[in-house]
């Protein structure tokens, strides 16, 4: 992992990095790799991928209404809003 | 009155010992004499308590009221309490007052249990010493300059200095039995699916799993009883049928057959530890059980599975910390991506910030394969290592953690370091498998934990086991010096 790869993995992830810790940042994220490069090694031919320990599936619910209306105490906690609306710098010009 | 078990507490409630108002005042009154020293609580919830202590007095008075009813317990700052700040140990969510209550939250309120506040974490459940919390590192009771273990270390270390009864605590990698066993009290991490999610924080939600802190197994199956539910807003709770934990306490474990895989007992574990396992693993034979060498022969890949997944899932979850709907948001952003970055970046430590980005790298498009889809497959290997082990035995014992609590600032600034700390542990949750710690011996003065993992839904017989060792042991009364 050099600089510009952690710098382009901080984007992706929406974190800013400042530059005079990258060097680090890209070595202890470095270590980890190599930690789970390990899994290279192993044979998994003809493995199913597990998401699931019980393999459950999606269970499906009655398509009733369940929620009561919670705007106002979502708000309520929202660091910015306006007319019953999140508050963000300006989007669009 | 704190050196009580639960199940004391339950009977002197009712013979009128004492009052849940009693109770709770005692419990709240250690708290803030004594927590300064273990920093284990960031909020203290004195009046709600003593609210719900006396709502608990009269349902008592009335002669129709839960087990639990009027019992104290601490919850872990990772699960949502309506109108109580929920941090999950970030400064991200430091000023995060949740407008609902999780589900385990509800099921103690309905069964009139007095919450005492919540307790330190490792920032979002990353870690296994709780040096990562924004609230600063919690203290092992033990040993003040020692770590308790993560990423539960606040409920554990309030258990083991005898200021909470109990705790709620939340397992992922080990987060439950690591701390339980550094701190020498037990824990117990419930099947994956056993104990609804809902309201609490997300951290690796195919791993994530509630369980309990407590001094004692009978304890553990009270609490559990209430615990444990089906719920409908879990999309990956499992239906199965709900025992009474506490039915076969007493039951003896006469042929239980105990699996010791050997790859728990090579290179890397602790020459004390080894030696408190095995000798509690020589008193299980004392009461009739028998013993038996057993494989998981992928458990040295259970760290890298882990290492992919757990990450992965927490990049997904933790883009919900947006700056925009609840939570941090940064000061004067100029932008969207500015509110959305900074936000981030000084919300977030540096371990959770690492995790985000090993996460998204191993989703990152031309990887995913390599990486993610990969540790599945290893995740299928490590599972059906258990499956097999369970045609052959009962139960699985063998060290919780390599070695005893350690001390703060050890294990260095390389995060792997830190990872391996949870060798044993690791395996039971890509399983989805349940798995216990108990207290079995010290070294130095300091707890060893002895694992126990069962088969699915087997809780009750894990709980019967460890019960009936520490009926017949003391290790699970001793406290640490100073603690009367």
């Amino acid at each position: 992992m050099d600089r510009s790869e952690i710098e382009k993995l901080a984007h992706l992830a929406r974190l800013e990095i400042s530059p005079d810790a990258l060097d680090e940042v890209a070595s202890r994220i470095s270590n980890v790799l190599a930690l789970v490069d390990q899994l290279q090694a192993l044979d998994t031919a003809h493995v199913e991928p597990m998401a699931h320990p019980l393999d459950a599936v999606q269970r499906l619910r009655a398509d009733t209404v369940t929620e009561p209306d919670c705007r106002d105490a979502y708000l309520a906690i929202a660091p910015a809003t306006e007319n019953g609306l999140y508050l963000v710098p300006k989007v669009i010009d | 009155m704190h050196n009580l078990t639960i199940a004391q507490m339950i009977r002197e409630l009712r013979r009128k010992s004492f009052s849940s108002v009693e109770l709770t005042e005692h419990f709240l009154q250690r708290i803030e004499r004594l927590d300064s020293q273990y920093n284990s609580f960031v909020s203290i919830t004195r009046d709600q308590a003593l609210a719900q202590a006396r709502a608990a007095d009269a349902r008592l008075a009335a002669d129709n009221a839960p087990a639990l009813c009027g019992i104290p317990l601490a919850h872990k700052d990772i699960f949502c309490t309506n109108g109580v700040r929920t941090s999950c140990g970030s400064k991200m969510l430091d000023n995060f007052v949740p407008p609902y209550d999780a589900t385990i939250v509800e099921n103690y309120l309905r069964d009139g249990v007095v919450m005492l506040g919540k307790t330190n974490m490792d920032e979002f459940a990353m870690g296994s010493s709780n040096e990562t919390s924004y609230y600063g590192p919690v203290k092992n009771p033990w040993a003040l300059n020692c770590v308790p273990g993560g990423s539960s270390g606040g409920s554990a270390a309030s258990v083991a200095a005898r200021i909470a009864p109990a705790a709620t605590a939340s397992d992922t990698g080990g987060s439950i039995r690591q701390p339980a066993s550094l701190c020498g009290i037990t824990g117990i991490k419930p099947t994956y699916g056993r104990v609804s999610r809902w309201g609490m924080i997300a951290f690796a939600s195919s791993l994530d799993q509630a369980g309990l802190m407590t001094r004692t197994a009978e304890d553990a199956a009270l609490l559990l009883n209430t615990m444990a539910s089906f719920d409908g807003k879990d999309s990956t709770c499992v239906d199965e049928p709900i025992p009474d934990y506490t039915a076969n306490l007493n039951q003896s474990i006469s042929g239980l057959k105990i699996g010791l895989p050997k790859e728990y007992f090579g290179e890397g574990l602790s020459e004390g530890t080894a030696r408190a396992v095995e000798e509690a693993v020589k008193t299980f034979e004392k009461l009739g059980a028998t013993v038996h060498s057993i494989s998981l022969p992928h458990s040295h890949i259970a760290v890298p599975a882990y290492y992919v997944i757990a990450p992965a899932e927490c990049s997904a979850n933790l883009s919900r910390f947006d700056g925009v709907r609840y939570g941090y948001r940064c000061e004067n952003p100029q932008n969207l991506e500015d509110l959305y970055k900074r936000s981030r970046s000084e919300g977030f430590g540096e371990e959770v910030k690492r995790r985000i980005m090993v996460g998204c790298y191993a989703l990152s498009a031309g990887f995913y394969d390599a990486y993610y889809a990969k540790a599945q497959k290893a995740r299928r290997l490590i599972q059906q290592d258990f499956v097999d082990a369970f045609k052959q035995v009962d139960v699985i014992m063998g060290p919780t953690s390599p070695s005893p609590a350690f001390e703060f600032g050890s294990k260095g600034k390389d995060p792997v370091a830190m990872y391996l700390e949870d060798i044993y542990t690791i395996a039971t949750n890509l399983a989805g498998l349940p798995g216990m710690s108990i207290p079995c011996g010290l070294v130095d003065n300091k707890p060893v934990g002895l694992q126990i993992i069962g088969n699915y839904f087997a809780e009750a017989q894990m709980l019967n086991v460890a019960h009936q060792f520490q009926q017949n042991t003391q290790f699970h009364e001793l406290a640490p010096a100073g603690i009367q």
